[in-house]
């Protein structure tokens, strides 16, 4: 089961530091990662493997947003089945 | 990455973050068949435990789905049966008491609105469906989140003028018992033709006569994504456009079908329909008229509106049914005057008259929806606009339905302000000239014929 985390703001030291220390915190492992930065503006999107997570999805989701409004970043923390169901028929 | 593209992953989060995308409404339908009983303050109890134990846990899987899947759902209701279809013998008086603990039972259960004070009366009155609709007025005054409907006619039954006329009356009561809260009642008051039984929208969601013990319906949104769509489509024709409009509804359904299905797993309810309805709210961006306007019309409103209309309207069913495996309720867009900032706007410059409303009602669900008039209006013209509607519907075939605020003490160029999703709404002009007589008349308008189509 994955959950796919969306990080954007400015760019700034230790952001995929901050983000993948609570994955492993949490026990979701990290499937793969894409970032990009255009000028100063950071975006990187996270497949995560929620299945052996040690939390509730629900509480992972607020201690991710609590990362990303201490570090001025829109995190967001969404189940993937919510892409793919818009986007994959 | 992992099939979904980047660039999927950003539509969908700018659709929710940018673009007002959410799921309006997780209505829980609950059956109130079984809480008959002999005497009021029985059904009463009934009905309050059956409610709060089979909607116990609506409104926490409601805001788990929302956290998990990051879309908000703005509201977790609940629809029950018709209460005038309760087994039992009641007073006006008694159904205040019904009122009351469905009132109670909503607050409970934190939900913000509960439906099915309602009586279906198209051919004819029980007693008890007369006594609740008398009952009206002081249920809806006395309490906060209760909704009433009355369906007034269908197309097979016709239109039970009586029932009009007696609704012009409780309308007009229900606007003087609220009269110091800009006659809010009234906001919670519909009346339909050819009423859908599985409406998760309110004020006017119950639980139809043919619905299982307990269901799911959710209702969509999205006036603000396929304002934006448009808006990228640039200048393109109509059969462009349409396909524009598809290709947003098919993606917004997606994820009402979504949020339906796992809501209706985790709650071990059936699954009833999704509503693939385009609802505005008063927020800027989340307009049904600037949709219309984005296709080329200065003004909502002026000419082409109707026609604009027909197109969303059609374009918005047509994307939206592939992608859900059951649709349902109302289904289109809704035009409500007081929750759409574009509409609000348009009634206020004097490009959007009732006349207008009324013919752009004919190509989209609902009908006169919200739609604030003279405090001074007479009945007998209220049950007009009523049988005007209605008509439409019955001629028509489809669901109409009219929530009209005559504002008590407050006449045209003033304004009634609601607060919240339901908005405000500038007081609405209306023909001078009587239609009394018509409406003394009585009785019921015979159902339509249906061959000889023209």
């Amino acid at each position: 089961m994955n959950a796919i985390i969306t990080v954007v703001g400015h760019d700034s030291k230790g952001i995929i530091s901050k983000v993948s220390a609570k994955c492993a915190e949490a026990g979701a492992n990290i499937v793969e990662i894409s970032q990009s930065v255009l000028k100063e503006y950071f975006a990187m999107i996270m497949v995560i493997d929620i299945t052996e997570l040690n939390m509730p999805f629900t509480a992972f989701v607020d201690e991710m947003k609590t990362v990303g409004e201490s570090s001025d970043l829109d995190i967001r923390t969404m189940h993937e089945d919510i892409f793919n169901s818009m986007h994959r028929i | 990455m992992n099939l979904l593209s980047a660039q999927d992953i950003f539509e969908t989060i700018n659709m929710i973050k940018e673009e007002n995308l959410d799921i309006r409404t997780i209505t829980m339908g609950i059956s109130l068949y079984d809480c008959a009983a002999d005497g009021v303050d029985t059904v009463c109890d009934r009905i309050y435990d059956k409610i709060t134990k089979r909607a116990e846990k609506l409104v926490s899987v409601g805001c788990d789905i929302e956290k998990e899947y990051g879309i908000p759902i703005i509201n977790k209701r609940v629809s029950v049966t018709p209460i005038s279809l309760v087994g039992g013998r009641y007073s006006p008086e008694d159904y205040v008491k019904i009122a009351a603990t469905l009132d109670r039972a909503a607050h409970t259960l934190g939900i913000n609105f509960i439906g099915g004070y309602s009586a279906l009366v198209q051919k004819g009155f029980t007693d008890n469906a007369r006594n609740l609709i008398i009952s009206i007025p002081e249920a809806l005054a006395s309490t906060e989140r209760v909704c009433s409907s009355v369906n007034v006619a269908s197309t097979k039954a016709g239109i039970n003028m009586d029932a009009v006329a007696m609704m012009g009356d409780i309308i007009k009561k229900a606007a003087y018992l609220t009269k110091d809260n800009d006659s809010m009642a009234c906001a919670k008051l519909v009346v339909f033709a050819n009423v859908p039984e599985d409406n998760p929208f309110m004020a006017g969601a119950f639980h139809g006569v043919g619905e299982a013990e307990t269901v799911i319906n959710v209702g969509v949104s999205g006036p603000g994504v396929v304002s934006s769509a448009i808006k990228r489509a640039g200048d393109c024709n109509f059969s462009e456009l349409a396909d524009v409009i598809k290709k947003t509804a098919f993606k917004i359904t997606r994820m009402g079908q979504l949020v339906a299905t796992e809501a209706s797993r985790r709650l071990d309810v059936p699954f009833g329909i999704v509503d693939l309805s385009l609802a505005p709210t008063p927020a800027v961006g989340d307009s049904v008229a600037h949709i219309l306007e984005g296709m080329g019309l200065e003004k909502c409103g002026t000419h082409g509106t109707t026609a604009a209309l027909a197109l969303l309207n059609d374009a918005v069913k047509k994307g939206g049914v592939m992608a859900s495996s059951h649709v349902g309720g109302l289904s289109g867009a809704f035009i409500p005057v007081s929750e759409d900032a574009g509409m609000i706007d348009a009634v206020k410059v004097g490009a959007l008259s009732i006349e207008k409303l009324e013919a752009m009602t004919a190509v989209c669900s609902v009908g006169l929806d919200m739609i604030a008039v003279p405090g001074d209006t007479p009945a007998s013209t209220i049950c007009g606009i009523i049988a005007d509607e209605i008509s439409i519907g019955v001629a028509n075939t489809k669901t109409t339905a009219v929530r009209i605020i005559p504002a008590y003490g407050k006449g045209v160029g003033e304004s009634v302000e609601f607060g919240g999703l339901l908005g405000y709404a500038p007081i609405m002009k209306l023909s001078d000239y009587s239609c009394a007589d018509f409406i003394a008349r009585g009785g019921r308008i015979p159902a339509p014929i249906h061959s000889l189509k023209n």
